[in-house]
């Protein structure tokens, strides 16, 4: 943003310092804690961990939580919580699955199908939220519990009774969309690093990594689009007014009900997204996928600024908020720690980030 | 009056049993400042409410220039010209003075995929009317939160003007201010007014609505008490009217004269 100053300085306000500049930015403290965990995995993990391999090795399931976190981050900000992303990735995993397997559907149907269908759902969790004025913590956590049992009993519809979908790979085979939702991307280009002896080859010449993981890519694509929408967009205006005061923001002409359906829709799509991938690259599915992704997502969104309360944060903080998730989990395997460790540190680092966003609170809103 | 932007006649509200407004006729001109008095419970805040949209009259009718018109939302009747400012609901802290000024009425630039919010021009066009309130912003990107009370009342005022519009209504808009503060904003009022915009004052503060007020109406339990032009009236006057008479002068007896 533009920093212009005015002709007539008021003699009262001091001028600003860059690092109170920087304290205003929610995304900092994750920012922060992605510098403070590598210093952290640089001192106690074997080398191994920050090789390119290494690296995309962490990143891979850093940036499969940020797909959702991402949503869950702009929903946060327009003021709601969403606790059924998690089933909701089992069941659109199932509808998506049941789509190419017992359906026979190309991908450009199944693809657009399942978002469109975990939309449908999204709006149905927006609808009973901004229509009966329920806190939105509730009503989704009945649809944690909903769309979680829907996906078992579906799945063993679609089977038979078993509560794995197995086939899909077989199904999508030569399909030409697998590549963009699956795999690593870029092959080429690293065959051709590895050739002129830039990165790390086997024995036999085959590069050790062979390409960027497709999620990589689109959680970035995902972060970039929503970092726009938010900054740079009337709609992101609206979604941060939305969850700042929904009164006041109604009172001045934002379309709060809708924008707030639309952000339940988003999440929900975000949560089909990882399903699909997920369930391209394991060429099946089954009735656990996705669980306590909620809660990992929520985690991600707050460390990376968001308030619980609403209007404001970022989905830039929501995206380094699940690499720091990520490299913990993969990280803690490259050192002696008790890999359970994990759990006391997730919490540990949720407590951190919510003093810290609060206290940014405050000091943005000038409160003492 | 034959002039007036918004007429109000014969206003009526009931809420199931409850009769908030029994029959209020009000107006208000380009360039005044009609203030609108009364106790807590007088019914103010309904009328207001009415006037901007919120409810819909039960009997009565509102002329806008003359025309009859019957607003179905707040939205309409910010349309027609008619905006409020509210005593607490105004601003969102969390945003900056600019996302507040604009919240609603973005300016874009671009064409559509590509259609973006103007974040240059809406900082220009901020600062700029910030200024003409006598407002020196650090940054357009400073949060509202840090701004104080008559600062934020200031922000959504200089916002409704700047969005044309031709009645303000304001809601208590000194109630919690202190004194500093509410000169300020009388100021602002002042300045609005001079500008030919009918201006709305409610406000239970008799000295506040002598400051700045052209014609003064009184509300008492739902109804009118009769509207008096500046320097027909004192405030003691004023001031027993809203209270409703006897009760208030013994209490003032008891106060020595100070309420």
């Amino acid at each position: 943003m533009s920093t212009k100053s005015t002709d007539t300085v008021d003699e009262r306000i001091g001028s600003e310092s860059l690092l109170s500049r920087l304290m205003k930015r929610p995304e900092l403290g994750a920012i922060a804690g992605v510098i403070l965990v590598t210093i952290f995995f640089l001192i106690t993990a074997d080398s191994a961990m920050f090789t390119l391999s290494g690296v995309l090795n962490f990143l891979t399931p850093s940036s499969q939580l940020a797909i959702l976190a991402i949503g869950a981050a702009m929903l946060m900000i327009g003021g709601e919580f969403d606790l059924s992303i998690g089933s909701m990735v089992a069941l659109a995993g199932l509808f998506f699955s049941v789509a190419v397997v017992n359906f026979g559907m190309p991908l450009f149907m199944a693809i657009p199908a399942t978002l469109a269908f975990a939309a449908a759902v999204g709006s149905i969790n927006g609808q009973i939220v901004v229509r009966t004025g329920l806190p939105s913590f509730i009503v989704t956590l009945a649809f944690l519990f909903i769309l979680r049992g829907l996906s078992l009993v579906g799945l063993k519809l679609a089977t038979g009774g078993s509560t794995q979908l197995r086939g899909v790979r077989e199904a999508v085979e030569g399909d030409f969309l697998v590549p963009f939702f699956s795999g690593d991307a870029f092959p080429g280009f690293f065959a051709w690093l590895a050739s002129i002896g830039w990165i790390e080859t086997f024995k036999n010449g085959v590069p050790k990594v062979t390409g960027i993981p497709v999620e990589i890519l689109w959680s970035i694509a995902l972060v970039v689009l929503a970092t726009y929408v938010l900054l740079r967009t009337p709609v992101g205006n609206w979604i941060f007014a939305s969850g700042g005061d929904p009164e006041a923001a109604s009172n001045s002409g934002v379309p709060v009900k809708k924008v707030k359906i639309s952000l339940f829709m988003l999440t929900a799509a975000c949560a089909a997204l990882l399903a699909i991938i997920q369930v391209l690259d394991a060429g099946s599915t089954d009735a656990r996928r996705g669980f306590q992704k909620e809660f990992e997502a929520i985690i991600a969104a707050v460390i990376g600024g968001c308030l619980l309360t609403g209007g404001y944060g970022s989905a830039i903080g929501a995206f380094f908020g699940s690499i720091i998730f990520g490299m913990v989990v993969i990280g803690l395997t490259y050192t002696d720690f008790d890999q359970d460790w994990f759990q006391v540190f997730l919490g540990g680092m949720l407590l951190l980030a919510v003093i810290f966003n609060n206290m940014i609170r405050k000091r943005v809103t000038g409160e003492r | 009056m034959s002039d007036a932007i918004v007429h109000m006649e014969n206003i009526e509200k009931r809420f199931g049993p409850v009769i908030a407004l029994a029959g209020v006729s009000f107006d208000v001109s380009a360039g005044e400042c009609h203030c609108l008095l009364g106790d807590n419970g007088a019914g103010k805040s309904t009328f207001i409410k009415t006037m901007s949209g919120v409810y819909k009259p039960s009997a009565g009718s509102i002329l806008f220039e003359g025309k009859e018109m019957n607003f179905d939302s707040p939205r309409d009747s910010m349309e027609a010209g008619i905006a409020t400012v509210y005593q607490d609901l105004a601003m969102i802290p969390l945003m900056s003075v600019t996302r507040n000024f604009w919240m609603g009425r973005e300016p874009t630039k671009g064409k559509g995929l590509f259609k973006r919010f103007d974040i240059d021009r809406a900082n220009e066009i901020t600062m700029a009317e910030m200024q003409k309130m006598g407002i020196n912003l650090r940054a357009p990107d400073q949060a509202v939160g840090t701004l104080s009370g008559g600062e934020r009342q200031t922000v959504a005022i200089a916002r409704a003007v700047y969005f044309g519009a031709k009645v303000l209504i304001l809601d208590e808009p000194t109630s919690a201010l202190g004194v500093r503060q509410t000169s300020n904003v009388l100021a602002t009022v002042a300045r609005v007014r001079n500008q030919g915009i009918g201006v709305v004052f409610i406000t239970h503060n008799v000295r506040h609505a002598l400051a700045v007020g052209d014609r003064f109406t009184v509300l008492n339990r739902g109804k009118t008490l009769g509207t008096a032009t500046k320097g027909n009236i004192t405030a003691e006057e004023l001031q027993d009217l809203m209270a409703g008479g006897q009760e208030m002068a013994t209490l003032e007896g008891s106060l020595g004269g100070t309420v």
